[in-house]
């Protein structure tokens, strides 16, 4: 699926979570993540990730980050 | 209910009376006991003593004007008319006698004079012969209307003034009922008659043929055409309607097998006996010629289709979706459940998905409108859905309208509305266009807030600004029902100058003073209840809003009682229940994520297979992932993605990557063009099954007809999991319910018998509440404490520029619906025969545009034309359109942005460019004649 729109999608969830701090953003980011996007949509997020992550903002980079290595992620 | 012969509903008279006490008195001798205020009539009549009358009726109030219904009561003088006279304590009353027998007779004498010479037909008849009339002393057509010509301008109904009596109850029932005021009685005397608007046609009036006159008429003087071409109903069967979320019963009356007249049933809980254009007279649809009644197959798209067996059309499309899922993975197919089905038929649809399919990429078509409201509502208060019922909006004393536009999209919820506020309720009105509600007789809004598309949320934190501000929060049930460290937070973050009614004012355009008055009506003013409709939720900000909407009305404890509450106005019959049914791929039925273990096991168990823990793709996820090629097979009932998604281009290559496109549909809809099987759907009419509606209340649909098709949607979907190897062998729609209420616990009280006998249950429906729920979190919140959450305003991506200088909003108007398959088929076009582009005179001026002349609309996803109408309604800035006629092609303009929660499409918000144009575009002609194409049926070979 196209990176760029799976990075704006993250981005828009970011910019939700933003109001609650950093550290409450990561998570919530992943969290929504985890409960919301198909498994294939999270393997290519994390890939745009591990290929240089271009345009994610960094809450969003650290939750994706979180995806790739946290439990139960990916599969 | 399913009643083989006409049902004849009891008319008390006058409406029922709010009093608490009880009054007793006698009449005719029987003891009775009523409410007080109830008027004599009305007693009488729950007595079981049917007193003549041809102006009253119990949906109307006492008008006092006919003089049949006179009485005699003990101790006072002359003979009252008992409509108008309330009962007393200890009162003595007589219906019968001489002198009222001999004024009655008078009384009918004067009606006869001045009524066509024939058959007395209808009330006036049977008033006449119970009142014993042989002749007619002064004789007939004395100065009468038998010269007038009947008014055939309305393509439903027609207006004999000859057989009208001059009762008002037309007038009333369009004063009171619908509250359009579009009829009223000119000229004096002899010379009264019904006129609609100043004297004009009906059609051309401001009559919006809701049919409540036709209801009213007591003589038949105003007539439906269907019943002067058919003859009078022989049976009736009590079903729901299949149009807009307000959820309306109707009685289906029949002449054999054929609807001639489809009347709104009075003891229908969500429309007490009124109705629409649509739902009272949009209906034949399901006879159209257009309609497709065999299944249909082929190999490819570009191919013509061929008619084949069900039989061979269902192993067609079970073959073609276990050869992609064998050779790609079950993650490659999924399904589309629809609004428009019953609950029965959405849940089959989702289990075939999961169940037979092994996969959890089933979503609804409710993505694309309400997906916000039950992610945000779910997050605030633990449930899904509206807090109230219909009813509620009597006791409210501020109504706030944000992104709806009742009038047009919940008519029949509207007319309910308006009786309130023309009873005196204040009005707010949050929409960037100047809605009906906004100035409508007898009705003004004490606030329009037109802010500008894309702002709800940075005005909803300037609303709840000012309430934290200013002292005007709930403190009592904030601490009692909610989590105060988060109101605290919230508090703190709405507090912020950048959210105070001065920086707002600069973001959404709306005065700060104006954003300061409406907050303090809101929070001040007695019970305040906000309705919403897809102007919150179509915006990249759509579930945020949702949020900010139950923050407010927390803040103020405008929650959990009658005359509050959050209540979303869903757009199709079955939102509500399609979302509760499991369409969503990331829960099961009742909300339950699919994560959730115990909840997975329930479904496992009776289900007998094992549930994928992982939530699956949704709509436009579906189209993105067959462009690359991992989703390849789609199974479509009732929906046309194609007219009705977004950023239409997208939506065509995405459908024609995939290998396998099923579409189950009454029509070859915009999406059956690139679709390989056709299965021939049914209508409301003929099928059985619920519809849950927008506050929550759950309905039968009952089969009125024998489905044309051959097959009711279930059976054609139990046939296709059979096909796919998983077993489905309901015998009735209400096997299905008894399945969804033992695995849903919202629905654990609801059947098919419970349903018959309380004719309607909101959920919850389950031990804790056995009758079902008209309102919500009385006590507490669904999840316990009610959460604040925070609502920083995110402007949309898409911006104005130079290139695309305005917004772009879309909408609904009242006699279309939705993609309009249904309603272009039906004479409403009279009403709507296109789609036209709103724009404020001086942006039509600037561009040289003239009233009618044909315009190009161009965004940065394409462009498409169709002809402006200049009107103020709009901002300048602003331009507006409807996507009922898939030749406008709408949606091709509007963009792939979406809700950053649910992917609901930001279809409120489009930057446009329009220019003028000499026509339809390249891409609207060539779609034009793809679809001639793609709809080719190869003629059936000689044997």
């Amino acid at each position: 699926m196209d990176a760029r729109r799976l990075t704006a999608m993250a981005n828009q969830i970011g910019a939700f979570f933003r109001a609650q701090g950093e550290a409450a953003a990561v998570a919530g980011v992943e969290d929504h993540l985890r409960r919301f996007w198909d498994p294939r949509m999270r393997r290519e997020i994390v890939a745009h990730l591990n290929a240089g992550g271009e345009g994610l903002t960094p809450a969003v980079r650290a939750a994706v980050a979180r995806l790739a290595f946290g439990s139960g992620g990916m599969k | 209910m399913n009643a083989m012969s006409l049902i004849q509903e009891t008319d008390l008279g006058t409406p029922p009376a709010a009093g608490e006490a009880s009054v007793t008195l006698t009449i005719d001798g029987r003891e009775v006991s009523v409410p007080e205020g109830t008027s004599v009539m009305r007693a009488a009549a729950l007595a079981g003593i049917d007193i003549p009358k041809l102006c009253a009726t119990d949906t109307l109030a006492a008008f006092g004007s006919c003089r049949l219904c006179l009485v005699e009561i003990a101790g006072r003088g002359g003979t009252p008319a008992s409509c108008t006279t309330p009962v007393a304590g200890g009162m003595a009353v007589s219906t019968t006698g001489e002198r009222l027998e001999r004024l009655r007779h008078g009384v009918m004498e004067l009606y006869l004079s001045d009524h066509p010479v024939g058959e007395i037909k209808g009330a006036v008849g049977q008033a006449a012969r119970r009142a014993g009339v042989e002749r007619v002393r002064y004789g007939v057509f004395a100065a009468c209307h038998a010269g007038a010509a009947t008014d055939e301008s309305n393509p439903y109904f027609a207006f004999d003034p000859a057989a009208c009596i001059v009762c008002s109850r037309c007038v009333r029932a369009c004063d009171e009922v619908q509250g359009t005021f579009a009829l009223t009685i000119a000229g004096r005397g002899f010379d009264s008659r019904v006129s609609a608007s100043q004297e004009e046609p009906i059609l051309g009036s401001e009559c919006v043929s809701c049919g409540a006159c036709v209801q009213a008429c007591p003589t038949d003087a105003l007539i439906e055409k269907s019943v002067r071409a058919a003859g009078l109903p022989e049976r009736s069967v009590i079903t729901t309607c299949a149009y807009c979320g307000v959820g309306c019963a109707f009685e289906a009356q029949l002449v054999g097998d054929e609807v001639v007249r489809m009347t709104p049933w009075k003891d229908g809980k969500a429309n007490h006996g009124h109705s629409c254009v649509k739902g009272r007279f949009a209906w034949d649809y399901a006879t159209h010629r257009e309609r497709i009644l065999r299944p249909l197959v082929r190999d490819a798209i570009g191919d013509p289709w061929r008619e084949v067996s069900w039989d061979e059309a269902i192993a067609f499309a079970a073959g073609r979706l276990k050869s992609i899922t064998a050779a790609h993975g079950r993650g490659a197919v999924g399904a589309i459940t629809s609004s428009r089905c019953t609950n029965e038929e959405t849940y089959l649809v989702q289990k075939l998905a999961r169940a037979a399919l092994h996969t959890n990429n089933v979503d609804t078509c409710a993505r694309v409108c309400h997906s916000p409201t039950g992610y945000g509502l779910k997050a605030a208060f633990g449930t899904s859905a509206g807090t109230q019922d219909f009813d509620s909006v009597d006791h409210a004393d501020v109504v706030l309208v944000i992104g709806a536009n009742p009038t047009d999209a919940h008519p029949v919820f509207a007319s309910r509305m308006k009786r309130r506020l023309r009873a005196g309720a204040k009005l707010i009105v949050v929409d960037p266009r100047a809605i009906d509600l906004v100035r409508s007789p007898h009705i003004e809004a004490a606030h329009h807030l037109a802010l500008k598309p894309g702002t709800n949320v940075a005005l909803l934190n300037a609303l709840a600004h000012v309430v934290v501000t200013e002292g005007l929060v709930d403190e009592a049930f904030v601490r009692e029902r909610c989590d105060l460290a988060a109101f605290q937070a919230w508090a703190a973050f709405v507090a912020d100058e950048v959210n105070s009614p001065r920086t707002v004012e600069g973001v959404c355009g709306v005065p700060a003073a104006e954003l300061r008055a409406a907050a303090r009506l809101y929070a001040t003013g007695g019970n305040g209840a906000i309705y919403y409709g897809l102007g919150v939720t179509e915006h990249s900000q759509g579930t945020t809003t949702v949020m900010a909407i139950a923050n407010l009305a927390m803040a103020t404890g405008n929650l959990g009682r009658p005359g509050v509450g959050v209540n979303p106005l869903r757009g199709q019959n079955n939102v509500q229940g399609a979302c509760d049914m499991g369409s969503f791929p990331h829960e099961l039925t009742g909300y339950r994520h699919i994560s959730e273990e115990p909840v997975r096991r329930l479904f496992e168990s009776l289900w007998g297979v094992t549930l994928d823990p992982e939530p699956g793709l949704r709509i436009p996820n579906m189209i993105d992932a067959a462009l690359d090629g991992s989703f390849r097979g789609l199974y479509v009932q009732g929906e046309d993605i194609l007219q009705s998604d977004p950023n239409s281009r997208h939506m065509a290559a995405g459908l024609s990557a995939m290998e396998c496109v099923i579409v189950q549909d009454l029509f070859l809809n915009e999406t059956a063009s690139y679709a390989h099987v056709f299965l021939p759907g049914s209508t409301f009419l003929e099928k059985d099954g619920t519809y849950t509606n927008a506050e929550r209340r759950i309905q039968r649909v009952r089969k009125v007809m024998e489905p044309r098709n051959g097959l009711a949607d279930w059976e054609i979907t139990e046939r296709l999991s059979n096909a796919l190897g998983y077993p489905m062998n309901y015998a009735h729609p209400s096997e299905i319910m008894v399945e969804i209420a033992a695995v849903t616990p919202t629905f654990a009280g609801v059947s098919y018998e419970r349903l018959d006998a309380l004719g309607s249950i909101q959920w919850p429906c389950n031990d804790a509440a056995p009758e079902g729920t008209p309102v919500m979190h009385i006590d507490r919140f669904a999840r316990g404490a009610g959460e604040f959450i925070l609502t920083e305003y995110v402007p949309t991506d898409e911006r104005t520029g130079p290139r695309f200088p305005m917004l772009l909003t879309t909408g609904r108007v009242l006699s279309q619906y939705n993609v309009g398959a249904q309603t272009r088929r039906t004479e409403n076009v009279v009403w709507h025969p296109e789609d036209r582009l709103e724009i404020h005179p001086h942006d039509a001026e600037h561009r040289g545009i003239a009233d009618g002349a044909w315009v190009k609309l161009a965004s940065r996803e394409g462009e498409t034309s169709l002809r402006a109408l200049i009107t103020p309604r709009v901002s300048p800035g602003v331009v507006y359109t409807t996507f009922h006629h898939p030749g406008t092609q709408a949606n091709v303009v509007t963009t792939e942005l979406s809700d950053w929660a649910t992917n609901c499409p930001e279809y409120k918000v489009t930057a446009v460019q329009v220019t003028l144009s000499n026509g339809p575009t390249e891409w609207q002609t060539t779609a034009e004649a793809q679809n001639r194409l793609a709809r080719r049926i190869a003629p059936i070979p000689a044997e």
